[in-house]
């Protein structure tokens, strides 16, 4: 459905725009607590959500995927860069102006052990949300609280217990459900599964989906799992070391990836099946993300990138649009025709780098 | 045929506790020959972790009670003193924990650490320990192993400190190496490096693995047999293309159905089991499963025993159902009838 209306990209307004944002997190020394070096966590990100999408974050640990899902809802105060949410700039908006807003957007987290409070009961934590904006009655609150339960598939009996009572998956839903208790428009669910059995899995992502129709959501859905991804999402942005490197419609990261660390990133996936694991090219990564303290020169991925050249060393790339809004960000471009590469203007940027992309090995 | 390491026979593990007889593992058997990596799968309280935690004889306490046999080499390591079995450990099997972070010291340098574990073993001096432990992390894949060596845990990355844990475990050339979630808390790229380690480093030091996971995509990749546990019991048990290509028990179908699968067209609902996976402490009557088993009909309340119903011989399963019905319907679960369609 979503996926339908995002490929035609007709009645996607944006809901929310995120325009050269940074987080940078000081490392501070010494009795003074002088600034010694920064963490680039997230360094100059753009992109848009349309409203009713699915927009999927992937990257390793520490690319900064959850900093950013934190930071464009304003619990990360952005160091620079412009966060428009339906149209208003939030980036400095101050504490009361802010929390009209936050009735639109909610987080999810992903540990359900951790983000909730071991001693409040179920319809305290759901409801809170409600009296903390001020809406409804008690009894209003109570009637809306027994609602939601329902719908992330608990039942109003829950009202009164403890979330140690419940299960991981159970207290996922009630995660869920706080998140929904002020009808928002937008939810940033980090993690939200990564936490779980693959059958309980399973389930929550089909209440996501569910709960994306019914409700008119738009999603921002970080994640590691690329499976995972694929499933829940429209468009996906592939992150590494606070940027993002690639960006493109759901299905077309995985049949075309352009950017050689996502063709990396996907051949690393397991796969269930033991022939096609077997028939398959694997391309294994050396060693480990560099630090963002001090992230590499150029294309933050060269050390670990088997098609690196001298330009990637030196020059950052862009990300370029590719046509058919898919984006990325690389000197060798993978699975990409010399028509395409024309058209996007990397041709005449990097005349030695095309000559080398298009020897490159196409993946089948 | 080749030498048989290890020889588990009707293992059963029960803990007593505040709430009752907790029955963490009811009746596990399987036999492992060297060269061999035999994986176990199943989801949180399966009693997957405490089979391997038995095998070590960690989870040996006053709560806890063992049945059957864990014959390694003919000797059973159920029976045996706690002092005797300090000479097992780490000798002759080694553990890989699942959390890096949290299993290793954080106030201990890793080159003491792993040196520490070559002494527990065999008398020699620490220079020859430390030279040891070098060579380990090199053979693990650490980089720079002879300034590393004196590095804390926190100044190495998830996946190094995995790669020491390895290093660690296979300081005393064990004969098995058993490996209880290894790659769980890693990320893809670090997850498919620790897999072919393991793999590799089992023909360099000629040992078996026991590899315990939930993912049957790792599974996929590195085992040669497979153990399917739930509820503390086997429920399917065969070679790797058995449990892929001829699944028996309702709930192996639901485990492939449930992952999202990059080798398949994006399905536009994944299957899910229903419900929870029981209490170990009050188990259903009959078979453990039929609760959650769409196709559980009256012959279910008996529990069926693991038996072999299909032609290849090695392939057992717990499920009444005819073997026939199974496989025309077991489809609708694995792939939710996308293949149809194409």
């Amino acid at each position: 459905m979503t996926a339908l209306e995002q490929t035609n990209g007709s009645n996607g307004t944006p809901l929310l725009e995120v325009r050269h944002v940074k987080k940078y997190f000081p490392i501070k020394k010494g009795v003074m607590q002088r600034e010694v070096a920064r963490v680039h966590a997230v360094d100059d990100v753009s992109f848009t959500v349309r409203e009713g999408e699915t927009l999927g974050l992937v990257g390793e640990s520490g690319c900064g995927k959850s900093t950013l899902g934190r930071t464009v809802v304003r619990l990360l105060e952005p160091t620079d860069g412009e966060i428009i949410f339906q149209g208003t700039p939030i980036q400095r908006l101050g504490t009361r102006r802010l929390r009209p807003l936050r009735r639109e957007m909610q987080m999810v987290f992903q540990d359900p052990y951790a983000s909730l409070n071991p001693r409040k009961r179920v319809g305290t934590i759901v409801s809170d949300p409600m009296r903390i904006h001020g809406l409804g009655s008690r009894a209003d609150q109570k009637r809306r609280v027994g609602e939601i339960l329902e719908t992330v598939g608990l039942s109003p009996e829950h009202y009164n217990r403890f979330p140690h009572e419940f299960s991981g998956g159970q207290r996922q839903r009630i995660g869920i459900a706080r998140a929904l208790a002020l009808r928002p428009k937008l939810i940033v669910a980090d993690e939200p599964v990564s936490a779980l059995d693959v059958s309980i899995q399973s389930q929550m992502l089909n209440l996501l989906d569910d709960l994306q129709r019914e409700l008119q959501l738009t999603y921002i859905f970080v994640a590691h799992d690329l499976g995972v991804v694929r499933h829940v999402s429209d468009r996906i942005a592939v992150m590494y070391l606070g940027k993002i490197v690639e960006l493109s419609p759901a299905e077309e990261l995985y049949t075309r990836p352009i950017m050689p660390y996502t063709e990396a990133l996907l051949s690393a996936v397991p796969i269930p099946d033991p022939d096609l694991a077997e028939k398959r090219e694997r391309i294994v990564l050396e060693g480990d993300v560099p630090s963002p303290i001090n992230p590499p020169s150029g294309c933050r991925f060269h050390p670990r990138c088997r098609y690196a050249t001298d330009v990637c060393r030196q020059t950052e790339p862009p990300l370029v649009d590719y046509g058919n809004s898919h984006f990325a960000a690389c000197h060798h471009p993978l699975n990409v025709d010399q028509e395409t590469l024309q058209r996007a203007g990397v041709a005449e940027e990097h005349s030695s780098a095309e000559a080398d992309g298009t020897a490159l090995p196409q993946d089948a | 045929m080749a030498e048989q390491l290890l020889e588990v026979n009707d293992l059963k593990v029960q803990f007593a506790t505040e709430d009752g007889i907790v029955q963490a593992v009811s009746g596990i058997s399987f036999k492992l020959e060297k060269g061999k990596v035999l994986g176990i799968v199943g989801e949180s309280g399966s009693g997957k972790s405490v089979t391997a935690m038995t095998l070590m004889g960690l989870t040996r306490g006053v709560n806890a009670r063992f049945e059957g046999e864990v014959l390694y080499k003919g000797t059973d390591l159920l029976k045996v003193s706690d002092k005797e079995l300090q000479d097992y450990r780490g000798n002759e099997l080694g553990m890989i924990f699942q959390d890096p972070m949290t299993s290793l010291n954080p106030v201990y340098r890793i080159g003491e650490q792993i040196a520490e574990a070559i002494r527990a073993h065999e008398k020699v001096d620490k220079r020859t320990a430390r030279s040891r432990a070098i060579e380990l992390l090199r053979q693990v894949g650490i980089p720079n192993p002879e300034n590393r060596v004196d590095d804390f845990p926190h100044q190495f990355s998830g996946g190094m400190r995995q790669r020491a844990m390895i290093a660690m475990a296979l300081s005393c050339n064990p004969s098995i190496l058993i490996a209880d979630e290894p790659t769980t808390a890693l990320d893809v790229t670090i997850q498919a490096q620790i897999v072919d380690l393991v793999s590799r480093l089992k023909d360099d030091f000629d040992s078996a693995v026991v590899f315990i996971t939930h993912d049957l995509g790792v599974i996929a990749e590195i085992a040669d047999e497979i153990i399917v546990m739930y509820a503390g019991r086997v429920v399917e048990r065969g070679s790797k293309r058995d449990i892929f290509y001829d699944p028996q028990m309702p709930y192996t179908w639901g485990l492939l159905g449930s992952i999202p699968r990059l080798d398949r067209p994006r399905a536009e609902r994944l299957h899910t089991i229903e419900g929870m996976p029981p209490s170990l402490i009050n188990l259903p009557e009959g078979c453990k499963f039929r609760p959650r088993c769409p196709h559980a009909f009256e012959k279910c309340m008996q529990e069926p025993e693991l038996e072999n119903r299909v032609e290849a011989p090695g392939h057992l399963d717990r499920c009444w159902l005819d073997v026939e019905y199974k496989r025309s319907r077991r489809d609708e679960t694995i792939t939710g009838g996308t293949v149809e369609a194409a």
